[in-house]
């Protein structure tokens, strides 16, 4: 892959010193909430998600009830402090799109026939937001949702891609996407089989840049599955 | 050849892969895709010859048929009470199924009201319905005492081998405890000597992955239970509730000609042919047991009929 000089870094190299392929500094932790059934903290960088899970539960009003399957409710917010720029807080129209995406990249992957009638909350807060806000909310809610003893066909592993002055790079930063012309691409996939649960762009991009976009999201993913893998076990070896 | 590609009580997390090939077959908490065996929550593996499960570590209840639960009453209507028994759904306890003699149109707050517990054994599972009954030796209201919360991946352990670890904790406080399948201990007992049982039941609680653990909490009680005294005996009362083959017979025969309602009550318990249904309808019947006598009788199941003895012995873990 060409790597050319982004906006001032030395050539190869991006603002805050990775290389284009390279993940902001990662951690995550799960039952880290004790009253929720199942919660998990997740890292990347500047960006901190925290997930709990609660349910399964009767899902009430019961005209939301399905008796076929049950439904996964998400609820995205940021806190007020999480930006420089002070958060009104409460659903808006930002986090409302965000939590039914988020929804709609964990559902593939929950056994939800086996609960019908009931619902799953996930509540994801960002205590502490640098871009890529939706992809360490799935990150975190998956861990939450498999801490929560849920039945799972897998895990979901989410990461942003984008091309920041012609050069495809990985977990993007604010200060990256803030770059003129800048595309971002949230994704998030399924490990074992490589598939997308989501799929998000803004900006002009061509054809190759998306291939080679999705190419290297897909790449990156493994590591933020091994991480999440690495915490689900280490909370049983202290344990 | 198939090939094996996790060891007996590894952790596992969803989507992992267990094993390779035809020769192994998943059970519980597994599911296989073209030819790999996946994991489908986190839990420990259990490798039994070729059948390859996970052991749920964390999760709700999963209510089956012949398990003794403790339930909390929620809710209830003309015929039935509503039971809280820690899975998404509420329990349904008919009239018909409670000890208690109900009149026609009596107001069933007499005999459960809101906020009773009540020991049950769950007669009936299906989707989303799970139906109590009190018709079992044992089965009743429970008074004042203490409830704990252990998880319900924890009761195997806390109960141990034939009952070993519960005995020992109920002999040495002189405690009455009733553990249910659900996840809820009630320990009744002397205040101090209730104090004693419930830090050994959390003794066990967080040490549940460890080996020789009786010994740990026999030693434990010694040294917590000095100075204070064992009042005599009613501490097995509830002994019948743990000695899940022998009333079988009993109901087996009561149900005979008093139990004409027929369905779900006597379908869930074991008739003569069950051996050869399907292996996933057997499955969910995790106290599916029979008198020692019977055993054997099919060899062909034999390695299912082990795995669900262990399991319900607790020697698992």
């Amino acid at each position: 892959m060409t790597t050319k000089t982004t906006k001032k870094g030395t050539k190869g190299k991006r603002l805050d010193g990775r290389g284009p392929e390279d993940l902001r500094d990662m951690d995550a932790k799960v039952s880290i909430i004790p009253r929720a059934d199942g919660s998990a903290m997740f890292r990347s960088g500047n960006t901190v998600a925290i997930a709990g899970v609660y349910g399964p539960r009767e899902l009430h009003p019961k005209f939301l009830q399905n008796p076929e399957r049950g439904v996964l409710r998400c609820h995205y917010s940021m806190m007020s402090f999480s930006t420089t720029e002070r958060v009104r807080p409460g659903p808006n129209r930002r986090s409302r799109e965000i939590s039914m995406v988020i929804e709609k990249a964990l559902t593939p992957v929950l056994h939800l026939e086996q609960y019908p009638n009931s619902v799953i909350d996930v509540f994801i807060q960002m205590i502490q937001t640098d871009a890529g806000t939706r992809c360490a909310g799935i990150t975190a809610a998956a861990l939450a949702l498999a801490d929560a003893g849920i039945p799972m066909k897998d895990m979901v592993s989410s990461v942003a891609v984008g091309v920041v002055n012609g050069t495809v790079v990985a977990d993007l930063t604010k200060e990256e996407e803030d770059v003129e012309g800048t595309v971002d691409i949230p994704l998030a996939f399924l490990p074992r089989t490589g598939e997308v649960t989501l799929l998000q762009m803004d900006g002009k991009l061509s054809q190759k840049h998306l291939k080679e976009s999705l190419l290297l999201g897909k790449k990156v993913s493994k590591k933020i599955y091994d991480l999440q893998k690495k915490a689900i076990k280490e909370s049983y070896h202290h344990a | 050849m198939g090939k094996l590609l996790v060891k007996e009580k590894d952790i596992v997390v969803p989507g992992e892969d267990l094993a390779e090939g035809m020769d192994y077959l998943p059970v519980s908490g597994a599911y296989r895709e073209e030819d790999k065996i996946i994991a489908n929550h986190i839990g420990v593996v259990s490798i039994n010859g070729r059948l390859v499960k996970v052991i749920p570590l964390r999760g709700k209840y999963t209510p089956k048929v012949g398990d003794v639960v403790i339930a909390k009453v929620v809710d209830m209507s003309f015929s039935n009470w509503y039971l809280d028994i820690g899975c998404p759904q509420n329990a349904m306890l008919s009239v018909r199924d409670a000890t208690e003699f109900v009149e026609k149109g009596a107001d069933l707050n007499q005999f459960y009201s809101f906020g009773d517990i009540i020991v049950a054994r769950i007669s009936k599972v299906m989707r989303g319905t799970v139906e109590l009954t009190m018709r079992a030796p044992g089965l009743r209201k429970l008074g004042v005492g203490r409830l704990l919360p252990v998880g319900s991946s924890k009761v195997p352990r806390i109960i141990g081998k034939q009952g070993s670890m519960i005995s020992v904790i109920k002999e040495k406080t002189g405690c009455r405890v009733i553990v249910g399948q659900n996840g809820l201990a009630w320990i009744q007992g002397d205040p101090k000597n209730e104090m004693v049982a419930v830090q050994a039941l959390e003794l066990v609680n967080t040490n549940s992955h460890k080996e020789g653990l009786t010994d740990e909490v026999t030693k434990f009680l010694a040294k917590h239970m000095k100075g204070l005294t064992v009042s005599p005996d009613h501490y097995k009362d509830d002994d019948q509730l743990y000695q899940e083959h022998q009333p079988q017979e009993r109901r087996d025969h009561r149900g005979g000609y008093r139990d004409n309602r027929g369905g779900g009550y006597r379908d869930n318990r074991r008739g003569g042919y069950r051996d050869n249904r399907g292996g996933g309808y057997r499955d969910n019947h995790r106290n599916y047991d029979r008198p020692s006598s019977d055993r054997g009788r099919d060899s062909s199941s034999h390695d299912r009929r082990e795995m669900r003895d262990a399991r319900k012995r607790g020697g698992y873990i």
